[in-house]
Protein backbone atom coordinates (compact mmCIF):
# COMPACT_ATOMS: atom_id res chain seq x y z
CA UNK A 1 0.00 0.00 0.00
CA UNK A 2 1.51 3.42 -1.09
CA UNK A 3 0.94 6.43 0.61
CA UNK A 4 -1.54 7.96 -1.48
CA UNK A 5 -3.89 4.93 -1.39
CA UNK A 6 -3.10 5.04 2.53
CA UNK A 7 -4.48 8.77 1.98
CA UNK A 8 -7.23 8.14 0.27
CA UNK A 9 -8.40 5.02 2.81
CA UNK A 10 -7.63 7.65 5.40
CA UNK A 11 -10.36 10.12 3.94
CA UNK A 12 -13.01 7.21 3.76
CA UNK A 13 -12.65 5.64 7.07
CA UNK A 14 -13.68 7.36 10.11
CA UNK A 15 -12.18 5.46 12.69
CA UNK A 16 -8.80 5.46 11.05
CA UNK A 17 -9.23 9.12 10.74
CA UNK A 18 -10.01 8.79 14.92
CA UNK A 19 -6.89 6.65 15.27
CA UNK A 20 -4.62 8.92 13.69
CA UNK A 21 -5.65 11.62 15.60
CA UNK A 22 -5.55 10.07 19.15
CA UNK A 23 -2.10 8.90 17.84
CA UNK A 24 -0.87 12.36 17.26
CA UNK A 25 -2.13 13.37 20.31
CA UNK A 26 -1.74 10.63 22.55
CA UNK A 27 1.91 10.02 21.40
CA UNK A 28 3.00 13.84 21.75
CA UNK A 29 1.82 14.21 25.44
CA UNK A 30 4.06 10.66 26.23
CA UNK A 31 6.71 11.61 24.71
CA UNK A 32 6.56 15.38 26.68
CA UNK A 33 5.95 13.72 29.82
CA UNK A 34 8.17 10.64 28.97
CA UNK A 35 10.96 13.60 28.55
CA UNK A 36 10.70 13.51 33.08
CA UNK A 37 10.34 9.96 33.02
CA UNK A 38 13.81 9.49 31.36
CA UNK A 39 16.05 11.96 33.21
CA UNK A 40 14.69 10.86 36.39
CA UNK A 41 15.55 7.62 35.67
CA UNK A 42 11.74 6.28 36.48
CA UNK A 43 11.04 3.41 33.44
CA UNK A 44 10.44 0.87 36.24
CA UNK A 45 8.10 3.00 38.02
CA UNK A 46 6.01 3.89 34.59
CA UNK A 47 5.74 0.59 33.13
CA UNK A 48 4.32 -0.33 37.23
CA UNK A 49 2.20 2.56 37.21
CA UNK A 50 0.75 1.17 33.46
CA UNK A 51 0.13 -2.43 34.82
CA UNK A 52 -1.46 -0.82 38.22
CA UNK A 53 -4.44 1.41 37.11
CA UNK A 54 -5.54 -2.61 35.65
CA UNK A 55 -8.34 -3.64 38.38
CA UNK A 56 -9.64 0.15 38.08
CA UNK A 57 -10.11 0.14 34.78
CA UNK A 58 -11.27 -3.54 34.76
CA UNK A 59 -13.25 -2.79 37.56
CA UNK A 60 -14.96 -0.29 35.95
CA UNK A 61 -16.16 -2.34 32.77
CA UNK A 62 -17.12 -5.26 34.89
CA UNK A 63 -19.15 -3.41 37.62
CA UNK A 64 -21.29 -1.64 35.88
CA UNK A 65 -24.03 0.49 36.49
CA UNK A 66 -26.01 -0.49 39.68
CA UNK A 67 -23.94 -3.46 40.55
CA UNK A 68 -20.74 -0.78 40.70
CA UNK A 69 -20.45 -0.54 44.64
CA UNK A 70 -18.27 2.39 43.19
CA UNK A 71 -20.77 5.12 43.46
CA UNK A 72 -18.63 7.86 41.71
CA UNK A 73 -19.19 5.82 38.68
CA UNK A 74 -22.44 5.44 38.13
CA UNK A 75 -24.04 6.64 35.42
CA UNK A 76 -21.09 7.73 33.16
CA UNK A 77 -20.48 6.58 30.10
CA UNK A 78 -18.11 3.40 29.21
CA UNK A 79 -15.43 5.40 28.46
CA UNK A 80 -15.19 7.53 30.94
CA UNK A 81 -15.63 5.10 33.77
CA UNK A 82 -12.70 3.34 32.68
CA UNK A 83 -10.31 6.27 32.22
CA UNK A 84 -11.37 7.42 35.72
CA UNK A 85 -11.20 3.93 37.16
CA UNK A 86 -7.84 3.58 35.43
CA UNK A 87 -6.82 7.12 37.22
CA UNK A 88 -8.34 6.12 40.70
CA UNK A 89 -5.73 3.27 40.85
CA UNK A 90 -3.12 4.59 39.01
CA UNK A 91 -2.67 7.43 41.82
CA UNK A 92 -3.51 5.03 44.71
CA UNK A 93 -0.78 2.84 43.09
CA UNK A 94 1.79 5.99 43.17
CA UNK A 95 0.14 6.87 46.98
CA UNK A 96 1.08 3.42 48.03
CA UNK A 97 4.53 3.07 46.41
CA UNK A 98 5.39 6.72 47.87
CA UNK A 99 4.47 5.52 51.16
CA UNK A 100 6.26 2.01 51.61
CA UNK A 101 9.19 3.73 50.73
CA UNK A 102 9.03 6.61 53.63
CA UNK A 103 11.85 4.84 55.98
CA UNK A 104 14.74 3.02 54.26
CA UNK A 105 13.60 -0.60 55.04
CA UNK A 106 12.01 -1.31 51.84
CA UNK A 107 14.19 0.47 48.30
CA UNK A 108 11.92 1.94 46.09
CA UNK A 109 12.17 -0.96 43.42
CA UNK A 110 11.01 -3.20 45.88
CA UNK A 111 8.23 -1.50 46.90
CA UNK A 112 7.39 -0.98 42.97
CA UNK A 113 7.54 -4.64 42.45
CA UNK A 114 5.34 -5.72 45.26
CA UNK A 115 2.25 -3.15 44.28
CA UNK A 116 2.64 -3.62 40.65
CA UNK A 117 1.92 -7.19 40.31
CA UNK A 118 -0.51 -7.26 43.23
CA UNK A 119 -2.50 -4.85 41.23
CA UNK A 120 -2.11 -6.41 38.10
CA UNK A 121 -3.23 -9.48 39.33
CA UNK A 122 -6.02 -7.72 40.64
CA UNK A 123 -7.57 -6.45 37.81
CA UNK A 124 -6.84 -9.99 35.95
CA UNK A 125 -8.97 -11.66 38.21
CA UNK A 126 -11.78 -8.99 38.06
CA UNK A 127 -11.53 -9.11 34.55
CA UNK A 128 -12.31 -13.33 34.96
CA UNK A 129 -14.74 -12.80 37.18
CA UNK A 130 -17.25 -12.29 33.75
CA UNK A 131 -16.15 -15.07 31.62
CA UNK A 132 -17.90 -13.44 28.77
CA UNK A 133 -16.18 -10.81 28.23
CA UNK A 134 -12.91 -12.24 29.27
CA UNK A 135 -10.94 -12.70 26.11
CA UNK A 136 -12.08 -9.97 24.31
CA UNK A 137 -12.09 -7.17 27.02
CA UNK A 138 -8.65 -8.69 28.34
CA UNK A 139 -7.01 -8.22 24.72
CA UNK A 140 -8.47 -4.79 24.47
CA UNK A 141 -7.07 -3.42 28.12
CA UNK A 142 -3.29 -5.40 27.46
CA UNK A 143 -2.63 -4.40 23.68
CA UNK A 144 -5.06 -1.45 23.48
CA UNK A 145 -8.23 -0.88 20.99
CA UNK A 146 -6.87 2.27 18.33
CA UNK A 147 -8.98 1.22 16.00
CA UNK A 148 -11.99 1.39 18.31
CA UNK A 149 -11.95 5.30 19.19
CA UNK A 150 -14.60 7.14 18.86
CA UNK A 151 -15.24 10.98 19.56
CA UNK A 152 -15.53 11.16 22.89
CA UNK A 153 -12.73 8.79 23.27
CA UNK A 154 -10.64 12.23 21.70
CA UNK A 155 -12.50 14.80 23.72
CA UNK A 156 -10.96 12.34 27.12
CA UNK A 157 -7.42 12.20 25.83
CA UNK A 158 -7.23 15.91 24.43
CA UNK A 159 -8.92 17.03 27.78
CA UNK A 160 -6.00 14.84 28.72
CA UNK A 161 -3.63 16.78 27.01
CA UNK A 162 -4.18 20.00 27.69
CA UNK A 163 -4.09 19.44 31.60
CA UNK A 164 -0.86 17.47 31.22
CA UNK A 165 0.79 20.00 28.61
CA UNK A 166 -0.53 22.86 31.08
CA UNK A 167 0.62 22.05 34.10
CA UNK A 168 4.04 21.63 32.85
CA UNK A 169 3.90 24.90 30.75
CA UNK A 170 3.12 26.67 34.73
CA UNK A 171 5.18 24.42 36.62
CA UNK A 172 8.22 23.72 33.88
CA UNK A 173 10.78 25.40 36.05
CA UNK A 174 10.12 23.79 39.19
CA UNK A 175 9.70 20.92 37.65
CA UNK A 176 12.78 21.11 35.94
CA UNK A 177 14.82 21.99 39.31
CA UNK A 178 13.52 18.61 41.70
CA UNK A 179 13.98 16.69 38.88
CA UNK A 180 17.89 17.77 38.24
CA UNK A 181 18.78 18.57 42.12
CA UNK A 182 15.79 18.28 44.51
CA UNK A 183 18.27 19.42 47.07
CA UNK A 184 18.50 23.27 45.18
CA UNK A 185 14.27 23.04 45.37
CA UNK A 186 14.78 22.45 49.14
CA UNK A 187 17.37 25.25 49.28
CA UNK A 188 14.96 27.64 47.38
CA UNK A 189 11.98 26.51 49.74
CA UNK A 190 10.56 24.96 46.58
CA UNK A 191 7.40 22.40 47.98
CA UNK A 192 9.27 19.64 46.50
CA UNK A 193 7.39 16.72 47.50
CA UNK A 194 3.84 18.02 46.23
CA UNK A 195 5.97 18.42 43.04
CA UNK A 196 7.20 14.53 43.19
CA UNK A 197 3.74 13.92 43.54
CA UNK A 198 2.41 16.28 40.99
CA UNK A 199 4.68 14.53 38.63
CA UNK A 200 3.62 10.97 39.58
CA UNK A 201 0.04 12.14 38.98
CA UNK A 202 0.79 13.64 35.27
CA UNK A 203 2.54 10.53 34.46
CA UNK A 204 -0.65 8.40 35.74
CA UNK A 205 -2.67 10.86 33.77
CA UNK A 206 -0.76 10.32 30.64
CA UNK A 207 -0.54 6.54 30.77
CA UNK A 208 -4.54 6.31 31.43
CA UNK A 209 -5.14 8.48 28.20
CA UNK A 210 -2.70 5.97 26.16
CA UNK A 211 -3.93 3.34 27.71
CA UNK A 212 -6.71 2.45 24.64
CA UNK A 213 -3.73 3.12 21.68
CA UNK A 214 -1.51 0.55 23.31
CA UNK A 215 -2.51 -0.78 25.94
CA UNK A 216 -1.03 -1.22 29.48
CA UNK A 217 1.66 -3.65 28.56
CA UNK A 218 3.29 -0.93 25.72
CA UNK A 219 2.15 2.10 27.15
CA UNK A 220 6.11 1.90 28.69
CA UNK A 221 6.99 2.57 24.96
CA UNK A 222 5.18 5.87 24.44
CA UNK A 223 6.79 7.47 27.21
CA UNK A 224 10.19 6.52 27.23
CA UNK A 225 11.27 5.61 23.11
CA UNK A 226 10.97 9.07 21.85
CA UNK A 227 11.77 11.07 24.96
CA UNK A 228 15.18 8.60 24.94
CA UNK A 229 15.74 9.20 20.86
CA UNK A 230 15.36 13.20 21.97
CA UNK A 231 17.35 13.18 24.54
CA UNK A 232 20.51 11.61 21.78
CA UNK A 233 20.11 14.59 19.50
CA UNK A 234 20.20 17.63 22.41
CA UNK A 235 21.83 18.45 25.65
CA UNK A 236 18.91 20.51 26.56
CA UNK A 237 15.67 19.68 28.17
CA UNK A 238 13.29 21.65 26.95
CA UNK A 239 14.50 20.92 22.89
CA UNK A 240 14.31 17.52 24.34
CA UNK A 241 11.06 17.92 25.05
CA UNK A 242 9.69 19.33 21.73
CA UNK A 243 11.43 16.72 19.92
CA UNK A 244 10.47 13.79 22.21
CA UNK A 245 6.87 15.21 21.25
CA UNK A 246 7.67 15.10 17.45
CA UNK A 247 9.18 12.08 17.48
CA UNK A 248 6.83 10.33 19.38
CA UNK A 249 3.99 11.66 16.42
CA UNK A 250 6.09 10.47 13.89
CA UNK A 251 6.11 6.94 15.32
CA UNK A 252 2.36 7.42 15.92
CA UNK A 253 1.65 7.78 12.62
CA UNK A 254 4.25 6.17 10.84
CA UNK A 255 3.11 2.60 12.88
CA UNK A 256 -0.59 3.29 12.22
CA UNK A 257 0.78 3.56 8.24
CA UNK A 258 2.90 0.24 8.07
CA UNK A 259 0.38 -1.26 10.27
CA UNK A 260 -2.07 -0.89 7.21
CA UNK A 261 0.22 -2.13 4.86
CA UNK A 262 1.56 -5.25 6.58
CA UNK A 263 -1.59 -5.92 8.18
CA UNK A 264 -0.26 -6.11 11.67
CA UNK A 265 -1.94 -5.14 14.70
CA UNK A 266 -1.58 -1.26 15.17
CA UNK A 267 0.02 -1.35 18.68
CA UNK A 268 3.07 -3.33 18.23
CA UNK A 269 3.64 -1.37 15.25
CA UNK A 270 3.69 1.73 16.40
CA UNK A 271 6.18 0.46 19.41
CA UNK A 272 8.20 -1.12 16.70
CA UNK A 273 8.21 2.00 14.69
CA UNK A 274 9.20 4.50 17.47
CA UNK A 275 12.25 1.43 18.42
CA UNK A 276 13.08 1.72 14.73
CA UNK A 277 13.91 5.88 15.09
CA UNK A 278 15.60 5.34 18.59
CA UNK A 279 18.28 2.81 16.81
CA UNK A 280 18.85 5.07 13.89
CA UNK A 281 19.20 7.32 15.86
CA UNK A 282 21.38 5.86 18.44
CA UNK A 283 23.59 4.23 15.44
CA UNK A 284 24.02 7.49 13.44
CA UNK A 285 25.14 9.32 16.72
CA UNK A 286 27.58 6.97 17.26
CA UNK A 287 28.99 6.89 14.21
CA UNK A 288 29.30 10.67 14.68
CA UNK A 289 27.10 12.07 12.61
CA UNK A 290 25.96 15.47 13.37
CA UNK A 291 21.57 15.35 13.47
CA UNK A 292 20.87 18.56 13.80
CA UNK A 293 22.38 21.98 13.70
CA UNK A 294 24.21 23.05 16.98
CA UNK A 295 22.06 25.03 19.70
CA UNK B 1 33.85 10.83 74.87
CA UNK B 2 34.90 14.12 76.82
CA UNK B 3 32.74 17.06 76.68
CA UNK B 4 33.75 20.11 75.28
CA UNK B 5 32.50 23.66 76.63
CA UNK B 6 32.04 26.16 73.66
CA UNK B 7 34.37 28.83 74.26
CA UNK B 8 33.42 31.74 72.65
CA UNK B 9 36.38 34.29 72.03
CA UNK B 10 35.50 37.86 73.07
CA UNK B 11 35.59 39.06 69.29
CA UNK B 12 32.98 36.65 68.05
CA UNK B 13 30.23 38.27 70.66
CA UNK B 14 31.41 41.91 70.11
CA UNK B 15 31.50 42.81 66.69
CA UNK B 16 31.32 45.83 64.63
CA UNK B 17 29.31 45.70 61.88
CA UNK B 18 27.17 44.55 60.00
CA UNK B 19 25.75 41.08 60.54
CA UNK B 20 24.86 38.43 57.60
CA UNK B 21 24.55 34.88 59.21
CA UNK B 22 23.56 34.70 63.02
CA UNK B 23 23.25 31.23 64.13
CA UNK B 24 21.93 31.25 67.80
CA UNK B 25 21.89 28.10 69.80
CA UNK B 26 21.53 25.76 67.04
CA UNK B 27 20.99 22.32 68.09
CA UNK B 28 20.26 19.85 64.99
CA UNK B 29 20.70 16.27 63.23
CA UNK B 30 19.10 13.56 61.73
CA UNK B 31 15.53 12.19 63.24
CA UNK B 32 15.89 9.56 66.31
CA UNK B 33 19.86 9.90 66.67
CA UNK B 34 21.49 12.47 68.79
CA UNK B 35 22.02 15.66 67.45
CA UNK B 36 25.21 15.66 65.15
CA UNK B 37 25.46 19.93 66.64
CA UNK B 38 24.79 21.07 69.92
CA UNK B 39 24.40 24.66 70.71
CA UNK B 40 26.09 26.21 68.33
CA UNK B 41 26.38 29.89 67.86
CA UNK B 42 28.04 32.61 65.95
CA UNK B 43 27.76 35.78 63.86
CA UNK B 44 29.08 36.51 60.54
CA UNK B 45 29.59 39.86 58.98
CA UNK B 46 28.62 40.98 55.73
CA UNK B 47 31.95 40.66 53.42
CA UNK B 48 33.74 37.68 55.86
CA UNK B 49 34.92 34.80 54.62
CA UNK B 50 34.94 32.04 57.40
CA UNK B 51 36.14 28.64 57.62
CA UNK B 52 34.80 25.89 59.11
CA UNK B 53 37.48 23.69 60.52
CA UNK B 54 37.17 20.72 62.96
CA UNK B 55 37.33 16.62 62.04
CA UNK B 56 35.02 14.52 60.45
CA UNK B 57 31.68 14.00 62.15
CA UNK B 58 32.35 17.25 64.13
CA UNK B 59 28.99 18.21 62.05
CA UNK B 60 30.36 20.19 59.50
CA UNK B 61 28.00 19.09 56.84
CA UNK B 62 25.20 19.29 59.26
CA UNK B 63 25.51 22.68 60.50
CA UNK B 64 25.22 23.97 56.86
CA UNK B 65 22.29 21.88 56.06
CA UNK B 66 20.57 23.45 58.55
CA UNK B 67 21.27 26.94 57.36
CA UNK B 68 20.18 26.39 54.07
CA UNK B 69 17.28 24.19 55.07
CA UNK B 70 17.80 20.69 53.89
CA UNK B 71 17.57 19.60 57.22
CA UNK B 72 15.01 21.07 59.79
CA UNK B 73 16.35 21.99 63.09
CA UNK B 74 15.92 20.91 66.67
CA UNK B 75 16.06 23.95 68.58
CA UNK B 76 18.00 27.20 68.09
CA UNK B 77 17.35 30.00 65.41
CA UNK B 78 19.27 30.87 61.96
CA UNK B 79 18.99 34.05 60.54
CA UNK B 80 19.94 35.63 57.52
CA UNK B 81 20.20 39.48 57.61
CA UNK B 82 17.69 38.95 60.00
CA UNK B 83 15.18 36.74 58.82
CA UNK B 84 14.29 33.43 59.67
CA UNK B 85 16.39 31.15 57.49
CA UNK B 86 13.01 29.02 57.70
CA UNK B 87 11.17 31.56 55.80
CA UNK B 88 13.75 33.26 53.41
CA UNK B 89 14.40 31.51 50.24
CA UNK B 90 16.85 33.35 47.98
CA UNK B 91 19.11 34.88 50.49
CA UNK B 92 21.59 31.66 51.07
CA UNK B 93 23.33 30.09 47.91
CA UNK B 94 24.82 26.67 48.80
CA UNK B 95 27.48 24.58 46.95
CA UNK B 96 27.26 20.98 48.43
CA UNK B 97 29.79 18.51 49.24
CA UNK B 98 29.26 16.04 46.71
CA UNK B 99 26.94 17.24 44.11
CA UNK B 100 24.50 14.42 44.05
CA UNK B 101 23.37 15.32 40.77
CA UNK B 102 23.08 13.19 37.44
CA UNK B 103 25.52 14.66 35.30
CA UNK B 104 24.28 13.60 31.89
CA UNK B 105 21.51 15.56 32.52
CA UNK B 106 20.31 17.05 29.56
CA UNK B 107 21.36 21.27 30.50
CA UNK B 108 24.23 23.20 29.58
CA UNK B 109 26.16 25.50 31.64
CA UNK B 110 24.03 28.43 30.92
CA UNK B 111 20.62 26.15 31.77
CA UNK B 112 22.09 24.58 35.19
CA UNK B 113 22.94 28.52 36.69
CA UNK B 114 19.47 29.53 35.30
CA UNK B 115 18.17 27.04 37.83
CA UNK B 116 19.57 29.43 40.96
CA UNK B 117 17.11 31.56 39.43
CA UNK B 118 13.91 29.50 39.77
CA UNK B 119 12.05 32.18 42.37
CA UNK B 120 12.49 34.65 39.94
CA UNK B 121 11.54 33.45 36.46
CA UNK B 122 8.30 33.88 35.48
CA UNK B 123 5.67 31.46 34.74
CA UNK B 124 4.89 30.54 31.39
CA UNK B 125 6.49 33.58 30.07
CA UNK B 126 9.88 31.96 31.22
CA UNK B 127 13.57 33.46 31.96
CA UNK B 128 13.19 37.71 31.41
CA UNK B 129 15.61 39.73 30.50
CA UNK B 130 16.78 40.49 33.78
CA UNK B 131 17.45 36.35 34.60
CA UNK B 132 19.39 36.43 31.49
CA UNK B 133 21.44 39.40 32.41
CA UNK B 134 22.14 37.77 35.97
CA UNK B 135 23.04 34.64 34.44
CA UNK B 136 25.95 36.25 32.58
CA UNK B 137 26.87 38.20 35.10
CA UNK B 138 27.03 35.05 37.55
CA UNK B 139 29.13 32.88 34.75
CA UNK B 140 31.30 35.86 34.24
CA UNK B 141 32.53 36.09 38.05
CA UNK B 142 33.30 32.57 37.85
CA UNK B 143 34.73 32.65 34.82
CA UNK B 144 32.65 29.98 32.47
CA UNK B 145 31.24 32.23 29.82
CA UNK B 146 33.42 30.65 27.71
CA UNK B 147 32.02 27.41 28.61
CA UNK B 148 28.27 28.47 28.73
CA UNK B 149 26.88 26.18 26.20
CA UNK B 150 28.74 22.89 27.30
CA UNK B 151 26.96 20.34 28.48
CA UNK B 152 27.49 20.03 32.38
CA UNK B 153 29.06 16.45 32.28
CA UNK B 154 31.93 17.87 29.50
CA UNK B 155 33.37 20.03 31.95
CA UNK B 156 36.36 19.76 34.35
CA UNK B 157 36.18 19.03 38.48
CA UNK B 158 37.09 22.38 39.27
CA UNK B 159 34.51 23.95 36.51
CA UNK B 160 31.51 21.62 38.22
CA UNK B 161 32.09 23.01 41.26
CA UNK B 162 31.88 26.42 39.99
CA UNK B 163 29.29 26.16 38.10
CA UNK B 164 27.27 25.57 41.26
CA UNK B 165 29.09 28.48 42.69
CA UNK B 166 27.84 30.26 39.73
CA UNK B 167 24.42 28.71 40.47
CA UNK B 168 24.22 30.21 43.44
CA UNK B 169 25.26 33.39 42.96
CA UNK B 170 22.59 34.07 40.11
CA UNK B 171 20.06 33.04 43.30
CA UNK B 172 21.37 37.11 43.56
CA UNK B 173 22.29 35.67 47.03
CA UNK B 174 25.44 37.25 49.23
CA UNK B 175 26.18 34.54 51.91
CA UNK B 176 27.39 31.62 50.46
CA UNK B 177 27.78 28.53 51.72
CA UNK B 178 30.41 26.01 50.50
CA UNK B 179 30.90 22.54 52.19
CA UNK B 180 34.54 21.32 51.67
CA UNK B 181 34.95 22.63 47.76
CA UNK B 182 38.20 21.82 47.42
CA UNK B 183 37.72 17.81 48.26
CA UNK B 184 38.76 15.79 45.48
CA UNK B 185 39.68 18.31 43.13
CA UNK B 186 43.40 18.78 42.06
CA UNK B 187 46.17 21.72 42.97
CA UNK B 188 44.93 23.33 39.70
CA UNK B 189 41.36 22.94 40.51
CA UNK B 190 41.35 24.28 44.09
CA UNK B 191 43.89 27.00 42.68
CA UNK B 192 41.10 28.05 40.38
CA UNK B 193 38.12 28.10 42.93
CA UNK B 194 40.40 29.65 45.05
CA UNK B 195 40.88 32.70 42.84
CA UNK B 196 36.44 32.84 41.94
CA UNK B 197 36.45 33.03 46.05
CA UNK B 198 38.77 36.02 46.20
CA UNK B 199 37.01 37.70 43.27
CA UNK B 200 33.45 37.16 45.11
CA UNK B 201 34.99 38.42 48.45
CA UNK B 202 36.39 41.27 46.68
CA UNK B 203 32.71 41.70 45.47
CA UNK B 204 31.48 41.86 48.58
CA UNK B 205 29.97 38.10 49.30
CA UNK B 206 29.88 36.32 52.76
CA UNK B 207 31.22 33.29 52.70
CA UNK B 208 31.31 30.34 55.02
CA UNK B 209 33.11 27.38 53.77
CA UNK B 210 34.06 23.71 55.26
CA UNK B 211 37.50 22.36 54.85
CA UNK B 212 39.92 19.84 55.95
CA UNK B 213 42.32 21.73 54.90
CA UNK B 214 44.06 23.35 57.72
CA UNK B 215 47.13 25.90 56.44
CA UNK B 216 44.49 27.13 53.84
CA UNK B 217 41.97 27.81 56.54
CA UNK B 218 44.46 29.43 58.39
CA UNK B 219 45.96 32.13 55.58
CA UNK B 220 43.32 32.58 53.68
CA UNK B 221 40.28 33.05 56.34
CA UNK B 222 39.00 35.99 58.09
CA UNK B 223 37.66 33.80 60.80
CA UNK B 224 37.62 30.32 61.99
CA UNK B 225 35.23 28.16 63.29
CA UNK B 226 36.77 25.34 65.19
CA UNK B 227 33.95 22.60 65.61
CA UNK B 228 33.46 19.50 67.42
CA UNK B 229 29.75 18.91 67.65
CA UNK B 230 29.87 22.67 70.15
CA UNK B 231 31.87 25.63 68.75
CA UNK B 232 35.32 24.93 70.20
CA UNK B 233 36.46 28.19 69.13
CA UNK B 234 35.19 31.12 67.07
CA UNK B 235 37.75 34.04 66.27
CA UNK B 236 40.61 34.96 63.98
CA UNK B 237 43.04 32.26 62.62
CA UNK B 238 45.56 33.54 65.45
CA UNK B 239 43.48 32.92 67.79
CA UNK B 240 41.47 30.20 66.76
CA UNK B 241 45.47 28.00 66.09
CA UNK B 242 46.12 27.41 69.67
CA UNK B 243 47.51 23.85 70.46
CA UNK B 244 44.83 23.61 73.29
CA UNK B 245 41.64 24.34 71.69
CA UNK B 246 43.00 22.15 68.48
CA UNK B 247 43.69 18.86 70.71
CA UNK B 248 40.00 19.54 72.18
CA UNK B 249 38.90 19.25 68.41
CA UNK B 250 40.53 16.86 66.86
CA UNK B 251 41.37 14.55 70.06
CA UNK B 252 44.31 12.44 69.93
CA UNK B 253 44.67 12.55 66.37
CA UNK B 254 46.19 15.93 65.89
CA UNK B 255 49.84 17.23 66.83
CA UNK B 256 50.41 20.79 67.47
CA UNK B 257 54.11 22.20 68.19
CA UNK B 258 55.23 25.79 68.39
CA UNK B 259 58.17 26.48 66.63
CA UNK B 260 59.04 30.26 67.62
CA UNK B 261 56.04 32.50 66.55
CA UNK B 262 55.17 29.56 64.68
CA UNK B 263 52.45 26.82 65.03
CA UNK B 264 52.66 23.41 62.84
CA UNK B 265 50.27 21.27 62.16
CA UNK B 266 50.03 17.72 61.61
CA UNK B 267 46.59 16.60 61.25
CA UNK B 268 45.63 12.92 60.84
CA UNK B 269 42.56 12.66 58.76
CA UNK B 270 40.23 10.64 60.87
CA UNK B 271 36.62 10.84 62.47
CA UNK B 272 35.59 12.13 65.17
CA UNK B 273 36.38 9.49 68.54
Amino acid sequence: MNISEFLSVVQQREFLQNALLAAVLVSAVSGIVGCFVVVRGMSFFGDALAHSILPGVAAAYVFTGSVAGIPLLVGLEENTRLFLGGLIAGVISAVVIGWLTRDDRLKEDTAIGVVFVTMFALGIAIISSNPDGYNRDLTHILFGDILGIRDSDIAIMLACGVFVVGVILVFYKDLLVVSFDPGLGQTLKLPTETLRMLLLILIAVTIVASLQIIGVTMTLAMLITPAATARILTSRFHWMMVLAAVIGMASGVVGIYFSFWLNLATGPTIVLTSTAMFSLVFIASRLGLRLLPKR
Amino acid sequence: MLQVAPITLPEADALPGEIALSVQNLSAGYAGMRPAVEQVSFNVLVGERVAVIGPNGAGKSTLFKAIVGLLPFNSGSISIHGQDCRTSHNLVGYVPQHEAVDWSFPATVYDAVMMGRTRKIRRILGPSRDDHQGVQEALSKVGLMPFRNRQIGQLSGGQKRRVFIARALAQETNVLLLDEPFSGVDAAAEHEIMETLDLLQAAGITMLLATHDLNMAATRFDRLLLLRRHVVAYGMPEAVFQPDLLQEAYGGRIGVFQQGTQTVVIADEHGCP
